[in-house]
């Protein structure tokens, strides 16, 4: 028996072991950014819901193709733009989240998500007798129709972003940031034809049947070589543009549905104030258990100090998002945890007072608080596991029902462990060390 | 010695109490819902260079006749001193909507406009959010039912055992609901989705209570303690009481601390987690063993009868 509790007591030190070893290189920023993952709503940052007006998608594919070619794009746009950890989630038909931790300028981001990016060149419109069409003030017209031309096989094509091969940035002396393009073996013959038949003329380009810029065309830009849009670009408009351009268009168009932005000052504030309300709290906590419970309460202290450790590991370990409603469900395991203690003392001193030798009552306090633990902790499991299924085939806020179910879950879990097996090997060992036989040391009177 | 079962037209006649202001409160005032489950934007205008105090009044007027113009005269208003800027919150609209909206205050104020949308949602989403959450409370508490009525498989009437645990259940969440209602028209507080998490804790704090006591009550039938079962509940009562104010305590002092202490963010929903442990430490003692032991016992006339209950402590 004794010898057990001993290989028990080691297996317990190497589990902390292996918890404090995977929490303690983050100790100094233990819920900052290089810790904890934290969740939207506490790291600041911005949710959106997207939906796609499937009805306007190209007949010859399925909707499905339509989504996964959607989403496929948007987590390129949005691999570019640089954001750490990006969420994009297709939700039912038609739907897509997306969540942007840390973003600060939630309108470049939507800018950059929903935007088609269609491109195209037009050529100047010109009167019956080739005289360029002016506008009421003076500015050139262009046609409504994106520049044609004869491919390689003789068949009439559009010269459109389908042909392109590359984007980039460049910054030329003179004009500030422009954009370079790089065409398909195709896109070049096409763009090479646009430019002889409009050399010494304006061609527009256009993104999204917006106007960017309409360059007078030099020379002609042969099959091969880069062509560039100028136009008149901040460096991260012409970032932004050349990921567009490179992610190619949506299949369909999107429309939000839902967003939510957090500012990352008041997420820090509010972790900052709840955190040393936690601690305030867990101390007190602990004080009510050594005070009443003397020591078994002082090693209840203890594992719960274990309870929180392997918590932690398991969450940075996993790694799990932790969200506001993932610190509720943290809190209630937390306040079962103890319960679970609370129930084996109570047992213990009910033995106690009966009149068992300590060892008995030991044993006898867990043997009977076992049942009540096991019921109790199963009708939570249920729960959990009802609300994590629900939760995960929800919409907008599943995620925050899902967080709490799971997070107590895995806390109830690990509580059981705690009361049953750490809690209990520790008692055990100090009972038949006979270190403390004193009963008032167990809160009973002698 | 408290008598539980004795005292329990008492304890029955708060709780009653209790839930018919909740209910009242909740036909009345319902609960204010947030955009989250009421659908709806919300909007900060920020106006450069920024709104004095003494324009604010002017400037909030023309706001209203130019919001009301664009289509939404349910729009709330709020100038908000610390920011210089403006709250408004609006029936749903789409972000084109919303630059438009931008364009035309532009026009009007002859100032830089910048608005950022803290939230959205559309209705639809909306609706199936408040959907969704009332799902899976459902669920959940049909979940349970059927286990409660499992574990207790060995007692006479395991039903009893699980309705009475979901009685004290709905008790828990209905007083924390009433509050909120209450609390929503004295002081606009609404419900979002923190509140149906942190309803989903008290849930879960309430059952766990619940399941305790019952654990005892099933305990002593087995040892076969008394032949009159409400002495078997009372005693159980009695043996649990100290474990049941000793956990409400412990967590009191987290939840007390967060409430004080903690966040902006959070108090609502810290606030759901204490009301509802108050409301769940009374209802796992005083109305869920005694309920159980009026049901065994077949007393329900009785509740409402001069004579005194038969409990007696043991």
């Amino acid at each position: 028996m004794k010898k057990k509790n001993i290989y028990l007591l080691i297996f317990i030190l190497v589990l902390l072991g292996l918890a404090l070893w995977s929490i303690v290189p983050l100790n100094t920023k233990l819920l900052g950014p290089d810790g904890l993952t934290l969740g939207l709503d506490l790291k600041g940052g911005s949710q959106l819901l997207y939906k796609a007006d499937l009805s306007k998608k190209d007949p010859s594919i399925t909707d499905e193709e339509a989504m996964s070619s959607v989403i496929e794009k948007i987590q390129r746009r949005v691999n570019q733009y640089g954001t750490t950890e990006p969420v994009i989630q297709r939700q039912g038909s038609d739907r897509i989240l997306i969540q942007l931790p840390g973003v600060e300028d939630i309108k470049e981001a939507i800018g950059l998500i929903g935007k088609t990016a269609l491109l195209d060149f037009r050529e100047q419109k010109v009167d019956e007798n080739g005289n360029p069409v002016l506008d009421d003030i003076g500015n050139w017209v262009f046609k409504d129709e994106p520049a044609k031309a004869e491919g390689r096989d003789g068949i009439e094509r559009e010269l459109t972003g389908e042909y392109l091969k590359h984007a980039r940035v460049n910054i030329d002396p003179y004009q500030g940031p422009l954009v370079v393009i790089e065409w398909d073996s195709e896109g070049g013959y096409l763009f090479e034809q646009i430019t002889r038949r409009n050399l010494q003329k304006p061609l527009a380009i256009f993104l999204d049947n917006e106007i960017i810029s309409a360059p007078v065309v030099r020379s002609v830009i042969q099959a091969g070589t880069l062509g560039q849009i100028e136009g008149d670009f901040t460096m991260d408009e012409a970032d932004t543009l050349a990921i567009q351009l490179n992610s190619g268009a949506l299949d369909v168009p999107l429309a939000i549905i839902g967003q939510e932005n957090v500012d990352p000052t008041l997420g820090a504030d509010s972790i900052q104030k709840s955190k040393l309300a936690a601690i305030i709290g867990i101390i007190l906590l602990l004080l009510f258990m050594l005070i009443y419970y003397r020591l078994p309460g002082l090693i209840a202290c203890i594992s719960l100090g274990i309870y929180g450790a392997f918590l932690l590991a398991i969450f940075s370990a996993f790694p799990l998002t932790l969200t506001l409603s993932g610190i509720a469900g943290a809190i209630l395991s937390l306040g079962m945890a103890v319960d679970a203690n609370i129930l084996i003392f109570e047992r213990m001193k009910e033995e106690l007072r009966g009149g068992r030798t300590l060892g008995a009552a030991a044993e006898a306090g867990f043997d009977r608080a076992w049942t009540a633990i096991r019921d109790s902790n199963i009708t939570t499991f249920i729960a959990c596991v009802v609300l994590i299924w629900l939760g995960t085939s929800a919409t907008f806020h599943a995620s925050m029902v899902s967080g709490f179910a799971i997070t107590l879950f895995i806390g109830v879990a690990l509580s059981m462990f705690t009361a049953i097996v750490i809690t209990r090997t520790f008692l055990r060992l100090i009972v038949s060390s006979r270190l403390v036989t004193n009963l008032t040391a167990y809160g009973v009177k002698e | 010695m408290i008598d539980f079962v004795g005292k329990k037209r008492w304890f029955f006649l708060v709780s009653a109490i209790a839930i018919l202001i909740a209910i009242i409160s909740l036909a009345a005032f319902k609960l204010q819902p947030g955009i989250d489950f009421s659908g709806g934007t919300a909007m900060t205008i920020d106006f450069t260079p920024k709104v004095e105090q003494s324009e604010s009044t002017q400037l909030q007027s023309q706001l209203r006749q130019e919001i009301t113009n664009f289509g939404h005269p349910e729009a709330i208003i709020q100038f908000q001193r610390e920011g210089r800027n403006f709250f408004v919150r609006m029936k749903f609209i789409s972000t084109e909507e919303v630059n438009e909206l931008g364009d035309r205050l532009e026009a009007i104020s002859s100032r830089d406009v910048e608005i950022s949308v803290p939230l959205e949602m559309s209705p639809i989403i909306a609706a199936e959010t408040a959907r969704n959450a009332g799902i899976a409370v459902i669920i959940a508490a049909v979940a349970m039912l059927l286990y409660i009525s499992w574990a207790f498989r060995r007692m006479p009437k395991p039903f009893r055992w699980s309705t009475c645990a979901i009685i004290a259940l709905a008790h828990d969440a209905l007083i924390v609901m009433g509050v909120f209602s209450i609390m929503g028209r004295l002081a606009n507080v609404e419900v979002d989705a923190m509140f149906i998490t942190g309803l989903l804790a008290v849930v879960g704090y309430s059952i766990n209570n619940t399941v305790v006591v019952f654990d005892r009550i099933r305990e002593n039938m087995i040892r076969l303690v008394s032949p009159d079962f409400a002495v078997i509940v009372n005693r159980s009562l009695l043996e649990t009481l100290a474990r049941s104010l000793n956990t409400s305590l412990t967590t009191l002092c987290v939840i007390l601390a967060l409430f004080l202490f903690g966040g902006a963010t959070i108090h609502n929903f810290v606030l759901v987690l204490l009301v509802g442990l108050l409301a769940g430490t009374y209802s796992s003692l005083f109305i869920a063993g005694p309920l159980l032991a009026t049901w065994e016992k077949g007393e329900w006339r009785k509740l409402f009868s001069r004579a005194p209950s038969v409990g007696k402590t043991a």
